[in-house]
Parts: structure tokens; sequence; C-alpha cells
């Protein structure tokens, strides 16, 4: 297992360069620069010797190439470089986001795990019946449900109409703060794995071993427990990984308006001022968020199905 | 009888007049829970990394500035200066500064301190925004070059005074009092991690900043004027979505929120929102500007004929829901140089016809508009003014562009047409200054205008010493400007907040509503954050 786990971590070294790369050049390819975002808000006027200082003070006149190759020189190093903006090293920047940003990660998954996958397993138990088509109205509306708008319905009706949570904010470790955004964040995962478990134990409920197991007088208890169940979360499993992994960068829109202090917020502000090195830590923080946890859930499938064999 | 009926009369009114004076009167104690509005978090701790009002909007509270914005009578006044001398010639400020300033760890304010807060905005390997404020003293610009390595013309008279000398006849006032140019303690802000927890000469001390969530601070009991600030606490949380802002003003859990034009309308129509709303005209001009180098725009009657031909008034009805004001010339209603009867002009397609014929374009002609997707200068107004401009026979073709592109567009020259909103105050001289023909264009002349007897104009009235004298020659700049038409002249930016009914002291500021000077702000008793 240890072999496989080293060899999927650097199989995520040329996607992380890749996704680098791609960063660079969209910056490279898109017009304006940090410099001239600064003018943006039409009261800095910024003249043409300081765009100028600015270009050369962060490199920006320096030719795609070498700039590209400094950088991959920093992250040999784990250095991201020094953002445009606060001229604070990017590595504490996200320091300074990474644990919230996971904490709603983490409150999201939590809340789409413990109300999804049940919701579709008890849809498939019994297809077709009231419970299965309210659940199912219920996933397809959470997977079709804009999260921005979904968020200000949230807000409007738990903070607003019933005052239960506050509307906005990180609080003092209050962990009401929490509960509205992960919702919010937490409902498209969460009808993705109740469809995907439905979708699962029907499939499995129909397979000639656990045919067997019935007509060997298998409990409908134990025929659940140990061959629907069991075969069924391992498809689960795959789908709550991919949709754990890229959870993260979803989170960019629901920090923003929930003022949630994450990663979100952070990329959003510096994609506005072409602020490169921050940008470009962000989204190598996403993806590296998604490959490590999708590595996770691939040891995780082996020990749930000891037929998964990694070599 | 009626004596006595004079009596009671007198004693209830001086009852009332008691009870209303005690009702005004500022309390002390509670929490601000103030709003940011233009992004999801504050830039830096350091007030002279960025040049973003999100970070001026906490500079405010935790720093004090050379001078400061007086928001009721529209003029910079000293701050941290008690006093200042100017010479003869207008270039030479001698300040005394004030005795009771204190830095947050109860530290005396020095000249010194001045000094090496200017001397760092200007160093020119760090390029910090406020360098172009700073610039304008004697020596500056050869500290940004590397070519010293100090300001000449700051001069140290002793511990509590000091003399600048600026590179040209101004007043300072309206240059140095933005959070840009913040006064730091010079020994305390070299120390590694002071910006961790910075410290300043503002009425507020530092307490934490939560990236991306809130800034805290507490009263600084030491602040320079007695009894201020009235809170003790200030909160400001960045709150870039106007709907997320929306929904915690309504569920009170904060005080102030800026408006949009949407929620404008729908807060004015609320009998009790409606009752908490400040309005101010800020000095933002909303104008496309055009490129004299098409052909067609280096005609001032094809300029003209554009202002003609837009109705103006319908648009900032229709689509910018009364949010804003009619623009008449480039200076706003708030400049002093403002001409109150000066008309705008007006919606007349026939005259604009006219002017086309005459200008050699009786079939019209095709430009390009480049334009962001902002909702109250951007693509929406553009396109509200395509089938206006139709009718007088001249095609629009939309060139869209990201709001953080624009300026590198404009300055690149790159465009025949842009729709921005630029700020044209507070200072009216240099607001007026930027249609100089010695501005270049990456500076401020974003249509290279170019007309000697506007120029002439600006001369004199940069080197006229009568101030009524000046005005009057800005007013005549102002009035060619209209006549000139380098612009379309769409609309002067209504700022408006929104405020809760227990928070006091708030102030009109034309140059920023969201900037506050937070001393001034006292809550009541009926603040949910009272205690």
């Amino acid at each position: 297992m240890l072999p496989y786990v080293f060899r999927r971590l650097l199989q995520a070294i040329p996607i992380l360069l890749a996704v680098a790369a791609l960063i660079f050049v969209l910056f490279s390819v898109i017009p304006g620069n940090f410099a001239t975002s600064q003018m943006a808000d039409g009261r800095s006027n910024i003249d043409a010797a300081t765009i100028e200082r600015m270009n050369q003070q962060f490199g920006l006149n320096d030719p795609l190439p070498l700039r590209f190759a400094k950088y991959v020189g920093g992250l040999a190093t784990f250095d991201l470089g020094d953002s445009f903006r606060t001229r604070q090293p990017v590595t504490t920047l996200i320091g300074e986001r990474l644990w919230p940003s996971l904490q709603l990660a983490l409150a999201a998954m939590a809340f789409a795990i413990v109300i999804g996958v049940p919701l579709g397993f008890f849809a498939a138990l019994k297809p077709g019946s009231w419970v299965d088509m309210l659940s199912m109205v219920f996933a397809v509306s959470g997977l079709s449900l804009p999260m921005f708008w979904l968020g200000l319905l949230l807000m409007y009706a738990f903070a607003l109409t019933l005052n239960w949570f506050p509307s906005f904010g990180y609080g003092d470790g209050d962990p009401r703060y929490i509960v509205l955004p992960a919702i919010a964040l937490g409902v498209s995962p969460l009808a993705l794995l109740a469809r995907t478990a439905r979708a699962a134990v029907l499939e499995i409920m129909h397979a000639d071993f656990v045919r067997t197991a019935r007509a060997k007088g298998a409990s409908a208890y134990r025929v659940m427990r140990w061959h629907v169940a069991r075969n069924a979360l391992v498809i689960v499993l795959t789908t709550l990984g991919l949709q754990f992994g890229s959870v993260l960068g979803q989170a960019v829109v629901v920090e923003k308006l929930f003022a949630w202090p994450g990663l979100g917020s952070l990329l959003v502000d510096s994609v506005t001022w072409r602020d490169i090195p921050a940008v470009q830590g962000c989204i190598l923080t996403i993806v590296l968020f998604f490959l490590v946890v999708n590595i996770a859930v691939d040891v995780l499938c082996a020990v749930v199905d000891p037929r998964i064999k990694y070599s | 009888m009626l004596k006595k009926l004079a009596f009671t009369t007198a004693l209830t009114f001086a009852a009332a007049f008691t009870l209303q004076a005690q009702a005004q009167e500022p309390r002390r104690g509670g929490t601000i829970r103030f709003t940011a509005p233009y992004g999801a978090s504050f830039v830096s701790n350091d007030s002279h990394v960025s040049n973003q009002i999100q970070d001026e909007i906490y500079g405010y509270a935790l720093h004090g500035m050379l001078y400061k914005w007086d928001a009721k009578n529209g003029k910079p006044v000293l701050d941290i200066a008690e006093s200042v001398q100017v010479s003869a010639d207008g270039k030479t400020y001698t300040y005394k500064l004030r005795d009771n300033a204190l830095f947050h760890n109860g530290r005396k304010l020095t000249s010194d301190d001045v000094i090496w807060s200017y001397t760092r905005i200007m160093d020119g390997s760090k390029n910090y925004p406020g360098a172009r404020y700073v610039a304008r003293i004697v020596g500056a610009t050869e500290v940004q070059k590397g070519q010293a390595k100090e300001i000449s013309g700051l001069k140290k008279i002793d511990d509590s005074s000091f003399s600048m000398t600026l590179t040209d006849k101004a007043n300072p006032g309206y240059f140095l009092f933005q959070a840009q140019t913040a006064i730091l303690p010079a020994k305390e802000a070299q120390a590694a991690g002071f910006f961790d927890k910075p410290i300043g000469l503002g009425p507020f001390k530092f307490v934490e900043h939560v990236p991306g969530s809130r800034m805290a601070f507490e009263r600084w009991d030491k602040y320079y004027l007695a009894g201020k600030p009235y809170a003790d606490k200030l909160v400001i949380s960045p709150m870039g979505e106007a709907a997320a802002r929306d929904v915690a003003f309504r569920n009170k859990e904060v005080d102030v929120s800026i408006l949009g034009s949407t929620q404008y309308v729908a807060y004015k129509a609320d009998p009790n929102l409606s009752k908490g709303i400040l309005e101010v005209a800020e000095v933002f001009t909303r104008n496309m500007g055009m490129n004299p180098t098409f052909k067609p725009f280096s005609d001032k009657r094809v300029r003209q004929a554009i202002n003609y031909a837009i109705d103006s008034d319908l648009i900032i009805k229709r689509l910018v829901r009364d949010k804003a004001y009619r623009a008449a010339s480039w200076l706003p209603l708030s400049s002093p140089a403002f001409d109150k009867d000066a008309k705008p002009y007006a919606f007349d397609p026939e005259k604009a016809k006219k002017l086309l014929v005459e200008a050699g374009y009786p079939d019209g002609f095709e430009f390009e508009w480049t334009a962001t997707p902002n909702e109250s200068w951007g693509v929406p107004i553009v396109e509200a003014t395509i089938p206006m401009l139709a009718k007088v026979g001249i095609k629009v073709k939309v060139k869209p562009v990201e709001t953080s592109a624009l300026g590198g567009v404009v300055v690149g020259g790159d465009f025949q047409a842009y729709i921005w909103s630029n700020t044209s105050g507070p200072d009216s001289l240099t607001a007026l200054k930027c249609f100089h023909s010695s501005t270049p264009r990456s500076s401020c002349n974003y249509t290279t205008f170019k007309n000697p007897a506007y120029d002439k104009l600006i001369d004199d009235a940069s080197n006229e010493a009568d101030p009524a004298k000046q005005l009057d020659l800005l007013k005549k700049a102002n009035a060619m400007l209209q006549e000139e038409a380098p612009v379309w002249f769409f609309n002067y930016n209504k700022a408006v907040m929104a405020y809760q009914p227990w928070l006091h002291g708030l102030q009109p500021n034309s140059t920023e509503l969201a900037l506050q000077r937070y001393e001034e702000l006292w809550v009541d008793t009926t603040s949910p954050a009272a205690k």
C-alpha cells in the first residue's frame, strides 16, 4: 500500500506543475496586470513610471519561461513567492486561511454524508415509494440550486426570519456561525451522494450474490449490512472522494457570501487584483487537497473492500 | 394669569429642549459594527501597502495622518499637527505637532516619526501607493530613485516641529489625509513583527485581524481629542457582497451598509429603513472619454453631439435608479468650484444631428466603446445609449473588458471611447489639471485633451494667491470643459449609506462615504451592542 501511496503522490507533481503553467499562461494572456488593476477604482492615477517600476519589482517584465522557471524553483523549496498585494509570503496567507476553509469543507461534507447517504439507502429500499420520490426531488433540487442563491435563501430564512443563526462572519469559536455556510456548501454533495447511494444500492440489491444470500436464508438485516451496504459503500466512497476534493474549490462562492475567512475569499480578491502568486498558491493548494483526498479515498476503498488490490 | 401661562410654556419648552439635548448627547461605550464593502478582505495590516478604500476604512481607526478630511465643511484640516505656518510663496509649510498625540504604546509623536514615515513611503524598491502624494515634497522622488536617502524638503526643527517644502504651490491637506500616508512610529515600525499587531495614532487600538472576516479595535483612551472616541470597541467586517450586507443590516448584525442602486430603491420605499439613509454627492464623475486620435472625436462638434444625443436623465432615472446626480461638467456638486447655475447638456437629438452634419458626418459613424460590467458605469449604461446614438446615426460596438483591466487599456490609449468613474476631487485644481495639456495620459489626461486657453486658465489658477480669484478661474475652466466636451458628462456618484437608528455622528464625507471619522461615532442604548 505504501509504495502505491508514494507513487500516487509522485504523480501529483506533474499535475501541480501543469496547473501552475496553465495559470501562468492564462494570466499572461488576459488583459491587465497588478499595476494597472490598482487604477480600477478610478481614483488612483498611476503614472507610466510607477507602472514600470511595479512591473520590474514583481518581475513582470521578465519573459514568461524565466518567470515560470523561477516559480518552479521556488516550489521545490515550498516557496510560493510573495503576494503582490500584501507583500507577504503566499505560504503565510494560505496558512492563515487554510484552517477555516478546512473547517467549512469538513462541516459541509459531514452534513452531506450524515443526511445524503442514509437518504439514498432508504430511498433504494422502497423504490417508487413517496420516501424515494421525495428524497430524489430533494436530491435533484440540491444539485440544481445555485449555491449563491441557496446561501441567500438560508440567510433570509434562518438568520433574518427565524433568527437562529448569524448571517455572516467567523465568530469566536461559536459553532452557530458555520451552520449556514456549511449547509449552503453541503447541499450539492449531499444530493449527489444520495443519488449515488440510491443507484448503488438498487444495483447491488439485484446482484446474483444478494439473491444467493437471500436463498441461503440470510436475514434481511444481514443481507443489507454485509452484502448490499458494504459493496455499495465502495461506490459511495469514490463519489465522496471526488466531492470532498472539490468542495474546497466550490467554497469560493460561499465563503465570499458569508464573509468566511477561507481560501475562497483570498482567491477572489487575488484574481480581481491580478495577484498571480496568491492565485497560484490558492489554486495549487486546492488541487493538492483534491489529490490527497482522492488518494486517501482509494486507500479507504481497499480497506472496505479487500478485493481491491493496489500494486 | 398670562404671566403664569407664559412661565409654564417657557418651562415646557426648556424641558423639551433639555430632553432633546440629552438625547443628542454622545454616549460613551458600546461597539460600533462597521462594514467594509469593497472586497472580501483587507489587504494588509500595513496601511502604506494598499491604495484600496477597503484598507482606508480601517486606516481611519488605527492611524493619524498629517491632515484629516472635515466632511461637514468639505475641506482638509490638521490632524496630528496643531498649527501650520505657510511661507509667502505658498510652498513651505512649517508644522507644530500636537503635544498630546501619543502612539498606542504611549510614546509621544515626534517629527522624526513623520519624516521617517514619509521617507518609508518613498522607498523605490517597495512602490508604496502613497508615494504619488509624498512625491510632491521636494527631494522625495530622489529618494524613490535611490539618489538620496533623505527627503530634502523635510526638515526637522525640533522634536515637535518640522518644515515641508513642496515642488509646486499646493495645499498639502488635499493629498496627505489618506491612510496611505499614515504616520507610523519610526523605531517600533522597524521591529520584526510590528505589523502583526500594528500601532498608530488613531482613535482606536488594534486588537485582532481575522483575515477575510473582521478587524477589531478598542478605544484608545489617550487619544488627543479629549473624551473621544465614544465607543469602547469597533469591529469592521469586510463584506463585498451587497446581498449579504443587506441581510446582515436588516438582521441588525451591522450598523451601516453602503447601498447599491437596487437596494437604494428598496430602502427608500421601506418606511423604517428609509429613516436611516445618508446620501452624499461623492467626488466621482462618471463619463465616456473620447480618444481624439479617432478622427470623429477630434472634432468638438462630434463630442458635443454625443452629449446632446444621449438622454442622461432618463438613464439615471431608469437604470441608475436616481442613485446619481446629473453631471453638467467635470467638477462635482460638492466641489467649491461647481457652478450651481450651469445647465447640463439638454437631450436634443435634432441639435446632435445638426452638429454631426456641420462636422462632416451627416450619415454618422461607428465607434468602439470599451466598458466594464459595472452596473452604474459599464456595459448596461452603454447598451442603454445605443438606441439613442443610433437615432442620430452613430453606431456603437461594445468592447467589454474586466474592471481590473480598464485602467491599463485607457492608460495605453488602446481605445476609441471608454466609460469610467473617475475622481474629480476633492481638490478642484488637481481635478481640473487632469485636462491640462502638460498632463500625460498615463497620469490622468486620459483623453489627451489639449486647449491653450484652458491651459492658461489652469496655470493662472495655480499661481493665484487670492482664493476667491482662484475659484473664479477654476469655474471658468470647468465651464470651458463643458463647452469642449472631451467626455460625455454622465453623472456624479450619489453615495448612499444605510445606518441603524442607534448609530450617531455619521459624516457626509464626499471623498468617500464609507470613510468615517470613528471618533465622532457613538451608539445609543438601543444598539444590540450597546454594552
